[in-house]
């Protein structure tokens, strides 16, 4: 090996464990590990992973900040061009993004962005908690995201005065609407359900997608002085013309790709047969797993398939056997290699005993003559020549059916845009397949003044690149209504790069140490008002962990997690 | 409905601004709360942006507090001017327990809408509107649109018993003529509402289409029936599509699924009409009667039964 040192592994619960429980699988990097990893970062003069982030994150700037011990500090540098990090940390593919772009990947050993962007974020939390910041900032007169009123914009208009509507609370919208508002704009974002992170909430679990995270980062977004109004579907409550003359100067649809595709074959409307959709629906947005506590029912499979290979049909699957499936199978029509999923995840669903039954696919769902599923009929497969999508086309191998004894059957195929927005908005330019055409610069449609991105526009993507074309978006609406305004237009990154942008970090710095001891004294005060149960209950969890831990022996990276736990136990344990 | 118990806190909402009605939001509040017949609740909800958009035909989903279900309930009423919307619910189950708990002055925690696709009214002539149970409740948006439309409207609504029966003075107001049937026959002609559609169907047989206009023929003189509209239980609905069937009445029924998200997401809501696989919340409610599959509507509304009984043993004792 060279002189270059490894990566630092991350540390996870447990297979056995961990398909018990809705924890997150990947604990985290300890402060040790995180500056470690940092060091290994050979700040190259090319910084070619900044090109790999679709956000554009100063990557080698957060990374060198880490080394040195300095997280808030890292943390301002990403919330600059990224308002949502701890997600992202979590859930971006950095092995095709920054990570593959890294000079170290060459060695197989690139540096680990996306755990130190998760270390980060969640540093950043603990110690400076969003809440007091939230609560000061929306305190002030205009809900900028400046600590103190010296870094607002000294000259020009006030841009509050312009209304942009956001439709949509995932990662897009998220994105332009927390850009926006940081520019100064008055957004609000309109949500269909009842609550907010689109696809963060209803489609990616708790397991790898913390659900107090996911508030965390939405509560940030808020305390940028964006309104949130839940229960709006834009396209039925109100359309986009609309918004567009009842007061909002520009509108922005990230209504992402919510509706599942079917497989169209005799029997799929057998009860047991479901979408992948409504299985994580159920599960993320409604807790049906928690039935009778919460209102929504959940037949817990016995035997259950779930169909597709990409990352839906593994978080299905591994929903699957948190719930208490006796066993899971992955059906999917191609190869190992074709599958769409990210390969962490794919390992992750083996590790936890989900069953991969590779080139085969499903001709038709058996019913037990009352409605209800009890078998599907497969057919093997074979690769033949490439497709469009230059992958090899599976072929189906005459003769080959056979019957899998299944109770549940998930569909996780894909999903397409819904046609809400383009059947309520007339002149909008979409594609065959129902995507919005968007000019890629600016986000803009083919209707002045509204703009698109994330899903709604590509199909069914990645997190990150919904936030890119969020990013791309906040710019281009910036820049329409300076132009019909007539105000003045800045180069580059109007608001959040530059001097400025700098300056207001090194305050936002300031501000966030400040504001360090009372968050700490706030997390004391709040430590108090847990009952003894609620403790009891939370150390149980620990104390059992944290057992299991240790009595599966010193493998490696066991001692690192259970010193990790052990450390948790003792802040729960802390007298108040 | 009586006006007068209204709360004055009623939106206007037109001294405001789409925008400024938006970055509001709603509250849900209730304004006023009836029990109009058993377990039959209904509520008049303060959200002027349901209320300015809901047409004839659409539901809203509703979820009555933070560990709730989700569910579809038509619109019965909406009042664009106070910015209200009516729903009418029967207590049937734990998620309507729960809703009918919310008291006049309190909030519903989540109302979104109006979904779905509104019903297709038009001037057709004489229609039939066919409601049973809290299924009038739903009749009745749809029943002022066809009258609005200029239609001759002949309405038959029924229920179980006398004291079961809702809105027979609203639906007799907006009817040409209005026929009620009681399943005990406590109240009205004893039988079902499909016992009364064949009748007319029977009577208007060979009978020519209506004058346009002549809204309120003379019953002795039947006229052919042009559409039907059918609203309730599932049973009474499919019922009333057998007997129109052999007719060859064009009927509508309004369904209500299994449904979570009710925008078209989830897929739950699957029914097959005419061999095809529609999604409820967004293809739908209103589907050709003649054209459903109604064994495997009746078998995916029963799939999360043992559950839902299990729910309902868990309710506290007094609200069973």
């Amino acid at each position: 090996m060279s002189r270059i040192k490894e990566r630092e592994p991350m540390p996870q619960q447990p297979p056995a464990e961990r398909i018990k429980n809705f924890f997150e699988v990947a604990l985290g990097y300890t402060e040790e590990q995180a500056i470690a990893e940092a060091k290994r970062c050979l700040h190259c003069k090319e910084k070619p992973c900044i090109a790999g982030c679709p956000v554009i994150i100063d990557i080698p700037e957060f990374v060198g900040l880490v080394a040195e011990g300095k997280f808030l500090e890292a943390a301002a540098v990403l919330k600059r061009d990224n308002s949502l990090p701890a997600i992202c940390g979590r859930v971006c593919p950095q092995e095709e993004q920054c990570e593959k772009t890294c000079l170290l990947s060459k060695t197989g050993q690139p540096i680990a962005i996306g755990r130190l962007e998760r270390y980060v974020a969640d540093y950043e939390a603990l110690h400076a908690d969003a809440t007091p910041l939230g609560r000061d900032l929306k305190s002030r007169p205009n809900s900028s995201p400046r600590p103190n009123g010296s870094h607002e914009r000294p000259k020009g208009p006030s841009l509050a005065r312009f209304g942009v509507a956001v439709v949509g609370s995932g990662p897009a919208g998220l994105t332009v609407a927390g850009d926006l508002a940081k520019m100064g704009y008055s957004v609000t974002i309109f949500e269909a359900l009842h609550d907010t992170g689109g696809v963060l909430r209803y489609g990616i679990p708790e397991f790898r997608l913390p659900r107090d995270i996911l508030d965390r980062e939405i509560d940030y977004v808020k305390s940028l002085g964006v309104k949130v109004v839940k229960n709006v579907i834009i396209g039925k409550t109100v359309t986009i013309p609309e918004l567009l003359s009842g007061g909002f100067e520009a509108v922005f649809v990230g209504t992402g790709a919510g509706a599942p595709m079917m497989m169209n074959l005799p029997g799929e409307n057998l009860n047991g047969v479901l979408s992948g959709n409504e299985w994580l629906t159920r599960i993320n947005l409604m807790r049906a797993n928690r039935f009778p506590e919460y209102g929504t029912p959940l037949k817990v499979p016995k035997k259950a398939a779930v169909i597709g290979g990409g990352n839906t049909a593994m978080d299905c699957a591994r929903t699957a056997l948190r719930v208490g499936a006796e066993e899971v199978t992955i059906v999917y029509r191609r190869s190992r290699v074709e599958m769409p999923a990210r390969l962490e995840e794919v390992e992750n669903a083996e590790a936890e005993g989900v069953i991969f039954k590779l080139l085969m696919n499903p001709t038709r769902f058996l019913g037990d003559g009352n409605g209800r599923l009890v078998g599907m009929e497969c057919i093997r497969m074979e690769l033949g020549e490439p497709d469009d999508s230059g992958r090899r086309r599976p072929v189906p191998v005459a003769g080959s059916e056979f019957v899998m004894d299944v109770d549940t059957a998930i569909i996780a195929i894909g999903q397409t845009p819904t046609p809400l927005i383009r059947t309520t908005t007339d002149g909008l330019q979409v594609t065959k397949w129902g995507g919005i055409i968007i000019d890629e610069k600016t986000g803009m449609t083919s209707i002045p003044g509204l703009f698109a991105g994330g899903d709604a526009v590509t199909g069914a993507a990645t997190v990150i690149t919904a936030m890119g074309a969020g990013r791309t978006a906040a710019m281009g609406i910036d820049r329409y209504l300076r132009e019909k305004h007539g105000l003045p237009i800045e180069d580059g990154e109007p608001e959040t790069g530059g001097q400025l942008g700098a300056a207001m970090d090194k305050e936002l710095v300031r501000f966030y140490r400040d504001r360090w001891k009372e968050a700490a004294e706030l997390q004391a005060e709040e430590r108090k008002k847990l009952s003894i149960d609620e403790r009891m209950a939370r150390l149980a969890v620990l104390f059992d962990f944290a057992r299991s831990v240790s009595e599966g022996g010193p493998r490696k990276g066991n001692e690192e997690i259970t010193r990790r736990w052990m450390r948790l136990k003792e802040l729960a344990c802390e007298s108040p | 409905m009586k006006k007068s118990r209204v709360h004055d806190c009623a939106i206007v909402s037109a001294e405001r601004s789409l925008r400024e009605l938006l970055e509001a939001g709603v509250t849900n509040r209730v304004l006023r709360k009836e029990r109009l017949a058993g377990s039959i609740i209904l509520f008049e909800l303060e959200n002027p942006l349901v209320a300015r958009s809901a047409k004839a035909g659409q539901f809203v989903v509703v979820r009555p507090n933070r560990y709730g279900e989700r569910i579809p309930l038509t619109i019965s009423d909406t009042d664009p001017g106070r910015g209200t919307i009516t729903i009418i619910f029967q207590i049937v189950g734990r998620t309507t327990m729960e809703l009918g708990r919310i008291e006049e002055g309190q909030c519903v925690p989540d109302v979104c809408g109006p979904l779905g696709r509104p019903s297709e009214i038009e001037r057709y002539g004489t229609t039939l509107s066919v409601g049973g149970g809290v299924g009038i409740a739903f009749l009745r948006p749809t029943t002022k649109a066809l009258k609005r439309a200029g239609n001759e409207v002949i309405t038959i609504i029924g229920a179980r018993e006398k004291n079961l029966l809702i809105l027979e003075d609203e639906m007799r107001d907006l009817s040409d003529e209005l026929f009620v049937t009681t399943d005990d026959g406590s109240y009205g002609r004893k039988g079902f509402v499909s016992d009364v559609v064949r009748d007319l169907l029977k009577a208007g047989e060979g009978e020519a289409p209506a004058e346009p206009g002549s809204a309120g023929a003379s019953p002795s003189r039947r006229r052919r029936i042009d559409i039907v509209f059918a609203i309730g239980p599932m049973p009474m609905m499919r019922a009333v599509a057998e007997v129109t069937r052999p007719f060859g009445v064009k009927t509508i029924v309004s369904l209500d699924p299994i449904m979570i998200d009710g925008t078209g997401m989830c897929g739950g809501c699957r029914v097959s009409v005419g061999g095809k696989t529609q999604f409820t919340c967004v293809d739908g409610p209103d589907f050709d009667a003649h054209e459903v599959d109604w064994d495997e509507l009746a078998t995916r509304k029963s799939f999360y039964a043992a559950e839902e009984r299990a729910a309902r043993e868990l309710l506290p004792e007094e609200s069973k």
